[in-house]
């Protein structure tokens, strides 16, 4: 156990790819935390899916041993944490758990959207900032520039701020330096009852549930009996360790250290985020302030491509919210699609990784329809229900009124790009609520229905913006508006998993994008097809397929009938990647391009 | 052995792999060779026939065809050895068809003779277009001209002559299509095969076309009215199409082509041939291996053929349905559910003959002419699962 004095707990945050992890890398090689020859890029990125997309999606905490200047050594925890939007949440938990920030900011790019909702976690958190300029080696980096952007913009003083390249290492030490002397070491007492913060908790295949604990008062050691606050229940200890970044079982964890235990507990379920860990006599009932746990915004429909899968879908995806409780599931069925499952995600990333993961560590194809966000209905009689899934909004007749969520939407973008992002928030219903300058970039803060943004938002902004503007937004409540249900019929039958809901005044528009769309990506048939978008019974848009002219092979290729029976085996797998709606074929890629609008 | 007629009769098909160039469309099995000892090819073919026939002892030989790669690039004698052993090992039937797929080249039509006198009652000369300019746009190595003369030798040689013709080219009209078809009507020709242009994976076009550089092919619509024109036209010659991509007067119908489309018995010798045989009750699917070197090597230590799998009652119902409906006379439906053990869905054929794309009459199904553009997925409808 060290003394409080000589340790630092610390997360590193910045805005997406400022360089959190390749930082988190250079720390942990320059204190020889990790041997040089099993040293790898973003190391602590070890999912395959964060190495294949070059991005942090779980934040990691890691222990390394500095020896400082002053000769002393000093236990640093660190939390590399990921930078997009969608896992905001995985930040400003681990903010809980230290008493500082690394804030990266990418010289050559500058003070970005999520540098600055970053902050303001750091700030509600009580955190003391060390502002980082990383990537001084690009020719494009300009540390004075960006300094004084970080003075203006979120008022910090930045006259401190360490200039690093992460790439080449320079800038390290003086880092590791600053680390040390300019954030506080933690408090807590040693001979108070264990009070523990539980920080995260993950399934592991061979161990069972691990749980990430901030000490905040007291000792925990191996063997003990300790109790979650929220619920009484009681766990025996079995381990106790720390990240190096592999696991190393240590014999106690005493205040101001993180670590992990495990207790034989069975489902991630059965722990809680932000709880408090006592031990079971003699334990603290003062507890924590816990943290909001995190809830979806988005959901969809995730549906076998095979229907026969539908029992390897339900084990997968319970296995994959095992480790992610901000996943969300229940059953669904649908007409046309037979069984699935309805889910809730963060974000559109987040439903992005989940379907990949499904697809490919599981070996599942399959279906997703229209994301959706969670609309609340007020019925004449008063009652509010929550509403899903678009296809199960309610006869009109019951229904008083909707409410939709907002989000608070910030934008930073580059003077020259002003007019386009203006433009693209009002189209998508925004009210502006702020415009300030900070030199040459201006920052647009609107109120926007989510349902509006969720879905291909944050893509038409970086096309208007040629990839300049950042964006970083948070749920503000729910507000009435004039809401209805879309409904899509193609050759007059309706596709519910087609169905969204739409705001009145842009449902002509939607309507139109989406018929135009399902004409481009249903594969033309031996008919013509309507594809119609209506509300109630009312049409607002149609377009028409026209009928296949041609698909026959030309050649004959002497006596090669084997040859001919192989193109229709494929032609018969890619016919199973479609789902047939009465006489109709609509590949699975459809239910989500469909709802991608050109502007 | 007693059905024969029904699917067609029992053929031979011979390939020879060797071109002169290589055309950048084409995906047959052809390779270009500096040098090319024949007595080794004599030897090997030799040697399949004997082992094929070996296992087919007592049917009758409708017909021998010759394709390639360019078997017009074989030395007569060749020719003539392998017409020879297969007299020697199967009886011919007295209107066996001998065909010889032949480039319309100078040198080509020069051998004409010595095919004739080996046996060869029939060519089929791969003309491809009637205009110069796309010769060589589709890397041909031969004028309009030489393959006028090259025809007139062949007419003069045997009496039954057929060319093909590749459309639907890049930035080809329809105007100009059907001015070209009709100077290859007014040749006298009984037998036409008219494809059109497939760009397929693997060959120079695939390559060019995945790089966007193969532009002004015509997109499926024009195809379709290219496709309708050409039966217009060819009906008007009364030369309809008996098959898909093959037209013909009545009675001059490729046999040998019949064949696979009856989907009756075929040995299939040389690289990459393919066979169909029933042997013992059972039907085999045959397979050579496609390069030459390895078929030669393959056939001195006894046996030509790399591939021997059996195909299903279900598979054969299933080819049975891909060959058939390319013919205009259409196929046997009781044959289908004799092979599948079942038959084809009623839902199915009554929602296809209600868009107009088969029709019924007894037990014969054929694809209208509306449908017959359409086949593949009239193929796909029928036999999803
Ligand atoms: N030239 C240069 N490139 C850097 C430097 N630091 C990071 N990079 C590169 O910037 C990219 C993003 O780096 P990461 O470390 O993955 O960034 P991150 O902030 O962890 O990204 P997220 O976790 O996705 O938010 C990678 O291609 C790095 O190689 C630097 O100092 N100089
Ligand atoms: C085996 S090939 C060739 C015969 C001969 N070597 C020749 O080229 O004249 C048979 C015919 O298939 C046709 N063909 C080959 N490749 C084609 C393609 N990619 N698209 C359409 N027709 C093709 C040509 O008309 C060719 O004559
Ligand atoms: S089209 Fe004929 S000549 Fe050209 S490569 Fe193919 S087989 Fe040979
Ligand atoms: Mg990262």
């Amino acid at each position: 156990m060290t003394d409080l004095a000589h340790i630092r707990n610390f997360s590193i945050v910045a805005h997406i790819d400022h360089g959190k992890s390749t930082l988190a890398d250079r720390l942990i090689q320059e204190t020889g935390t990790v041997k040089e020859r099993d040293m790898q890029a973003q190391l602590l990125d070890s999912m395959d899916i964060e190495r294949e997309r070059g991005i942090t999606i779980k934040a990691n905490t890691v222990r390394i041993d500095y020896t400082a200047d002053n000769g002393e050594t000093y236990v640093l925890n660190l939390i590399d944490t990921p930078g997009h939007v969608d896992f905001a949440y995985e930040v400003s938990r681990s903010m809980r758990a230290v008493e500082g920030s690394l804030l990266v900011v990418d010289s050559s790019q500058g003070v970005e959207a999520q540098t600055l909702a970053n902050v303001y976690h750091a700030m509600e958190a009580d955190h003391e900032i060390v502002p980082v300029l990383n990537k001084i080696d690009l020719p494009a980096s300009d540390c004075d520039r960006v300094a004084e952007q970080i003075e203006d913009v979120i008022g910090i003083d930045a006259s401190g701020a360490i200039q690093v390249s992460a790439k080449t290492g320079q800038g390290i030490h003086e880092t590791l330096e600053a680390i040390v002397h300019e954030l506080p070491a933690p408090t807590g007492t040693r001979d108070a009852p264990l009070k523990a913060m539980l920080v995260d908790s993950w399934y592991d295949s061979y161990l069972g549930v691990i749980v990430l604990v901030r000490i905040m008062d007291g000792v925990l050691k191996k063997g003990e009996r300790i109790k979650m606050l929220s619920n009484g229940s009681v766990h025996h200890v079995d381990r106790i360790g720390v990240f190096r970044p592999e696991m190393q079982v240590i014999d106690e964890l005493g205040p101001g250290e993180i670590g992990f235990l495990t207790a034989s507990i069975k489902q991630v379920r059965d722990t809680r985020v932000g709880d408090t860990i006592t031990h079971e006599k003699k334990g603290t009932t003062d507890a924590l302030p816990g943290f909001k746990p995190a809830q979806p915004v988005v959901f969809c429909g995730l549906f076998p491509v095979d229907s026969a899968e539908f029992e390897d879908l339900r084990d997968a995806i319970e296995k994959l919210a095992l480790n992610d409780a901000s996943f969300s599931y229940e059953m669904e069925t649908s007409a046309a699609l037979g069984f699935g499952f309805r889910c809730g995600f963060l974000g559109l990333l987040h439903l992005e990784v989940i379907r990949d993961r499904i697809e490919r560590e599981y070996d599942i194809e399959l279906i997703t329809t229209a994301p959706s966000v969670v609309y609340h209905i007020y019925m004449r009689d008063g009652t509010m229900t929550e509403l899903h899934n678009p296809a199960d909004m309610p006869d009109l007749t019951h229904v008083d009124h909707l409410e939709e969520p907002r989000i608070k939407a910030t934008i930073l973008v580059p003077d020259e790009y002003l007019g386009d992002v203006l433009k693209l928030c009002q189209d998508r219903r925004g009210l502006q609520m702020d415009l300030t300058y900070a030199g040459s970039r201006a920052m647009a803060v609107y109120d926007l229905p989510l349902n509006e943004v969720v879905f291909d938002f944050y893509d038409r902004l970086k096309s208007v913006t040629k990839g300049y503007a950042s964006f970083d937004y948070q749920m503000t409540g729910y507000r009435e508006d004039n809401l209805v249900k879309m409904s899509v019929l193609v050759n007059d039958e309706p596709v519910d998993a087609l169905s969204m809901m739409v705001h009145r005044d842009r449902a002509e528009a939607r309507g139109r994008a989406m018929v135009e769309k399902l004409k481009d990506l249903i594969p033309r048939h031996m008919f013509k097809i309507p594809i119609q978008a209506a509300i109630g019974g009312k049409v607002i848009a149609r377009e028409t397929l026209s009928a296949m002219r041609k698909d026959v092979t030309a050649k004959c290729y002497g006596g090669d009938a084997t040859r001919k029976r192989k193109l229709l085996d494929k032609q018969k797998k890619g016919k199973k990647k479609m789902r047939q709606f009465g006489k109709v074929d609509i590949p699975q890629e459809a239910f989500i391009s469909a709802l991608k609008m050109d502007s | 052995m007693a059905e024969d007629w029904k699917n067609g009769g029992f053929g031979l098909y011979v390939h020879w792999p060797f071109c002169q160039a290589k055309c950048p469309y084409c995906d047959f099995n052809s390779h270009v060779a500096r040098e090319i000892d024949e007595t080794v090819w004599i030897r090997a073919y030799l040697s399949e026939i004997e082992r094929v026939a070996g296992e087919t002892p007592d049917r009758l030989l409708n017909s021998i065809f010759f394709g390639g790669g360019t078997p017009s690039l074989m030395h007569p004698d060749t020719v003539a050895a392998v017409i020879e052993a297969a007299r020697l090992h199967w009886t011919f039937a007295n209107d066996i068809e001998i065909t010889l797929e032949a480039n319309p080249g100078s040198a080509e039509a020069g051998r004409f003779l010595g095919y004739r006198d080996a046996g060869v009652n029939r060519v089929s000369m791969g003309f491809q277009a009637m205009n110069d300019a796309d010769l060589k746009r589709l890397g041909r190595i031969h004028s309009v001209n030489d393959a006028l003369s090259a025809f007139d030798v062949a007419r003069s040689c045997f009496d039954r002559v057929s060319f093909d013709l590749i459309y639907a080219r890049q930035d080809q009209t329809l105007q100009a299509w059907e001015s070209e078809l009709e100077k290859a009507l007014n040749l006298s020709v009984d037998h036409l095969s008219l494809y059109q242009l497939t760009v397929e994976d693997g060959t120079a076009f695939g390559d060019r076309y995945a790089a966007g550089k193969l532009r002004g092919l015509p997109d499926d619509d024009r195809a379709a009215d290219m496709y309708l024109l050409t039966q217009d036209i060819c009906d008007s010659y009364d030369m309809p199409a008996y098959e898909i991509s093959n037209h013909a007067r009545l009675g001059t119908e490729s046999r040998h082509n019949l064949i696979y489309w009856k989907y009756g018995d075929y040995a299939g010798i040389g690289p990459g041939a393919h066979g169909r045989l029933t042997l013992n009750g059972k039907r085999f699917a045959t397979e050579c291996p496609k390069l030459p070197a390895a078929w030669i090597e393959r056939t001195s230590a006894g046996n030509g053929e790399s591939v021997r799998t059996q195909v299903s009652p279900s598979e054969q119902s299933e080819e049975y349905i891909m060959m058939g409906l390319r013919l205009a006379e259409g196929l046997d439906i009781d044959r289908y559910t004799q092979l599948s053990g079942k038959p084809l869905p009623n839902d199915k054929l009554i929602y296809l003959q209600d868009l107009g794309m088969v029709s019924l009459s007894g037990a014969t199904m054929k694809a209208t002419r509306k449908g017959q553009p359409v086949l593949n997925a009239i193929i796909r409808e029928l036999l999803a699962d």
